[in-house]
């Protein structure tokens, strides 16, 4: 935003959270947060990071809740493998991307390898490809598509 | 443990299920690390405490503090947002150095193949 404050959103959730692991609003604590909120997002620049830019909460708490439902459903399929692992079929699946914007990708990464039975492998920013691991692929389940169809359409309408 | 006492016994059950589930799914994620025998199919395994594992036993020090109200819960609340956000950022760095080091050694795991890691 200027040249001192390059992103009031990440400044306000440094400072909130600075005083919610403190649990206190006295005026120490409260310069201390103010401190690292103005630190904080001046090395994030430093660092060629994008500001964070959220737009559309509503497809965001979407995201949240699809996230939180495949991760319960994939804890107890890897549980599952890991008890009885015969039959597993594990292998990597590329993955065509239209998503684009960093952020969105850096979210992308993060809940794939997040959920249980999945991991982000590598990006190819050429052609936007990139490569999962599937703990067990399965017969004919389409990966790409699931992928594709539960996330990148709302991570596009958030990040880009 | 000042005010065990005063918990009534439906809510010891409560958290007695949410900490045994959350530490069951830790301890099946660390099986599956001895299990399993790629490096690429062990990045798996860790995810299960790290995500429903930890929701569980914050979940459990939710209530428990809760209903005791010997303190607020925010500390959960932050514990769940560092661990979900820093397991994945671990985990990707393992993933790319290993793909780094697999393919300085000549044996790239993407090149050409379907199954068997």
């Amino acid at each position: 935003m200027t040249r001192w404050l390059p992103s009031p959103l990440a400044s306000a959730t440094l400072i909130a959270i600075w005083l919610l692991l403190n649990q206190s609003v006295s005026p120490g604590q409260l310069l201390l947060g103010a401190l690292f909120g103005f630190v904080g997002p001046l090395l994030l620049r430093r660092l060629d990071v994008p500001p964070p830019r959220m737009r559309r909460p509503g497809a965001v708490l979407r995201l949240a809740g699809l996230v939180i439902v495949d991760i319960v459903r994939s804890n107890i399929n890897v549980a599952r493998l890991i008890l009885r692992p015969e039959g597993r079929r594990p292998g990597f699946v590329p993955i065509p991307l239209k998503l684009r914007a960093p952020l969105g990708l850096a979210t992308l990464a993060c809940v794939i390898t997040a959920a249980p039975g999945t991991a982000w492998v590598s990006y190819d920013p050429g052609d936007g490809t990139v490569v999962i691991h599937v703990l067990n692929i399965g017969e004919d389940e389409d990966w790409a598509a699931i992928i594709k169809g539960r996330y990148e359409g709302l991570l596009m309408e958030i990040f880009e | 443990m000042n005010g065990l006492q005063t918990l009534p016994a439906w809510a010891e059950i409560l958290v007695a299920i949410l900490v045994v589930l959350g530490s069951g799914l830790a301890l099946i994620g660390s099986i599956g690390l001895v299990r399993f025998r790629s490096f690429y199919e062990r990045v798996h395994a860790p995810t299960l405490g790290s995500t429903l594992g930890t929701a569980s036993i914050l979940l459990a020090s939710i209530a428990f503090f809760s209903l005791t109200r010997t303190r607020p819960f925010v500390h959960e609340l932050l514990i769940g947002l560092f661990v979900t956000v820093t397991t994945p950022v671990t985990l990707l760095m393992l993933v790319q150095a290993t793909i780094y080091r697999d393919r300085l050694e000549g044996r790239d795991p993407l090149a050409r193949r379907e199954d068997e890691s």
